[in-house]
């Protein structure tokens, strides 16, 4: 690719993705998204653990359901939703929680739920953090629709058993659930998934299998928070938010769409489902191609407007 | 050799192109996630079904809907768990006999204390604590059986009574029926009886039994009734709804009693 700019010289390479950018942002800047993220997963299990742990109820429960200040009903659609193929019709209060989970992921993307909420998420970061530091081969890689597939499972498998099947071996209520309540065995859950995605299966859980995740994507099929590469103009490819994206498959549409190709004049709003809005390639970005945006947010930079300026000032 | 040239020179026909090889590649790929995602649902499925099985000792909290219909509703959120005053309930670990998660309690640690609000019930957003349960004496949670008829106090002819007492409805649904103690000959025993029409099975009685080993236990109300067959006719019932015997013209004898020794 001749239209990088920098690379080579610059790009510490895919060994160190963001490398460029804490040298050319600052750390704090380059991680700026990923301490939020992380913030936000810890505050969460925070906040349900404050209860148990400190006495201060302000929300009881678990993901699956929970009641905050007596007053704000939550539960998990998905749940509800084996429950009903299990042939039970929820009480008012679930299906009040349910559709405010759902209404609340439609807006802001249903994967939010996946990587600013869910527990499982800081575990399966962990397993990939250690497996590129022991730049271990990616393993099986099982296409991304299987999750559908094991989503469509989880529901037959409730409506042949009258149980809400998913949940019997579910990692994420697992996790959760044992924090709050008392563990068990439910560790050697955390273990195994942390080991799968190490040893057998680079991204395997979150971005190839987990039904709970495909179901929050089809939930935020059409959200409105959704990252743009709105200066993909600029764009060096350097690579490194395809190296740090757990979807690496949603970027290319929307970064490379106004080129060439099927998606030639496709929005710079990266539309997929899949995308997590995580906003870790805004963070390693060095030359911010990204930043949240809207879905019907089009703008972007006009490169040959700023061109002539750039190298005016160059 | 080709690929393409060794699938001709095997079967014999022109190795397939265009949208035929993509839709015969499509099939397979599909009967492949089909196959690979259905065994695991296989397995998934007798794993949740396993889950249906209750250990006998583990009760559901008041007003739980029966058997499998409880794990059609329950997400496991222990809102139940929460809201129940005297830590009774407690949900499941991984790794214990009841469904992971699932709400349970154990009446010989800690039995129900029947609160008048129900705050269980009350917290349960799905159903599965059934919300119609307004009157906590209406709740079955099991039933009170005494098994031990070998080592009761009260069956060896001792007065126990401790069931007895501590039953929150005590005279419905425990009574003390006095028998006559043929050990001593002289002397009255009182025999803890449950009545299943009023017991609700909070287990106040197991907790409380003196021995080693509860002598009286509540179970999961069908391993602990019995059930009539539905064509049985109690023939003194069926006399007194008539209003005369049931066959008439059959000549009632007078009955022959021991004469008294002297």
């Amino acid at each position: 690719m001749t239209t990088s700019r920098h690379m080579g010289q610059q790009h510490a390479g895919l060994q160190h993705p963001g490398a460029t950018a804490v040298a050319e942002k600052g750390w704090l800047r380059a991680h700026k998204w990923l301490l939020l993220r992380r913030a936000s997963q810890v505050g969460f299990l925070g906040l349900f653990l404050l209860g148990p742990w400190a006495g201060i109820w302000l929300v009881q429960g678990n993901l699956t359901s929970s009641m905050t200040l007596d007053l704000l009903p939550l539960t998990d659609p998905y749940v509800l939703l084996q429950s009903m193929a299990a042939g039970h019709w929820p009480a008012t209060t679930a299906l009040i929680g349910g559709a405010i989970v759902l209404v609340a992921y439609a807006l802001i993307g249903g994967r939010v739920y996946c990587s600013w909420v869910c527990p499982v998420n800081i575990v399966t970061d962990g397993a990939h953090w250690l497996r590129e530091r022991l730049g271990l081969p990616k393993g099986w890689q099982p296409k991304r629709q299987t999750r559908l597939w094991v989503l469509g499972m989880t529901l037959l498998a409730s409506a042949a058993t009258g149980t809400i099947a998913w949940e019997a071996v579910n990692p994420v209520s697992m996790v959760h659930r044992g924090l709050i309540f008392g563990v068990g065995f439910a560790w050697a859950i955390v273990a195994a998934v942390f080991l799968f995605d190490l040893f057998v299966s680079r991204r395997g859980w979150c971005s190839h299998l987990c039904p709970v995740g495909a179901f929050y994507g089809l939930v935020g099929s059409a959200s409105l928070l959704r990252v743009s590469a709105h200066d993909r103009a600029a764009c060096d490819d350097c690579m490194d938010c395809f190296a740090v994206c757990p979807e690496p498959h949603v970027i290319t549409p929307a970064l490379k769409g106004a080129l060439k190709g099927a998606d030639k004049g496709a929005s710079p709003v990266i539309l997929s489902p899949d995308c997590t809005n995580c906003g870790r390639c805004i963070d390693v970005c060095s030359i911010d191609v990204y930043r949240f945006a809207h879905r019907f947010d089009r703008r972007e930079t006009d490169w040959k407007a700023a061109e002539p300026a750039a190298k005016r000032a160059a | 050799m080709s690929a393409a040239g060794s699938d001709k020179a095997k079967t014999g026909r022109p190795p397939l192109r265009g949208e035929a090889a993509s839709r015969r590649r499509f099939l397979g790929e599909a009967a492949r996630m089909a196959c690979g995602v259905g065994v695991a649902g296989l397995l998934l499925g007798l794993y949740a079904r396993q889950g249906t099985a209750l250990p006998a000792n583990a009760l559901r909290p008041p007003g739980a809907l029966q058997g499998d219909d409880f794990l059609s509703a329950c997400v496991r959120c222990g809102l139940c768990v929460r809201d129940c005053p005297y830590d009774t309930l407690r949900l499941a670990e991984l790794g214990e006999a009841p469904a992971t998660g699932t709400p349970f309690f154990l009446a010989r640690d800690v039995p129900c204390e029947m609160c008048d609000d129900i705050p269980c019930v009350a917290a349960c957003p799905t159903g599965a604590l059934d919300q119609e349960l307004t009157d906590i004496d209406e709740a079955r949670m099991g039933l009170a059986v005494l098994v031990g008829h070998e080592t009761c106090l009260n069956y060896l002819g001792l007065r126990c009574d401790v069931c007895y007492r501590v039953c929150p409805l005590i005279d419905e649904a425990i009574s003390l029926d006095r028998q006559h103690n043929e050990r001593t000959g002289v002397h009255a025993r009182f025999i803890p009886t449950v009545h299943s029409d009023h017991c609700t099975g909070c287990g106040k009685c197991e907790q409380a039994c003196v021995l080693e080993e509860a002598a009286i236990k509540v179970l999961p109300r069908e391993l602990a009734t019995g059930e009539l067959g539905h064509h049985y006719r109690l023939g003194w019932e069926e006399k007194e709804a008539k209003g005369e015997p049931l066959v008439p013209g059959v000549i009632d004898l007078p009955d022959r009693l021991p004469e008294a020794t002297p």
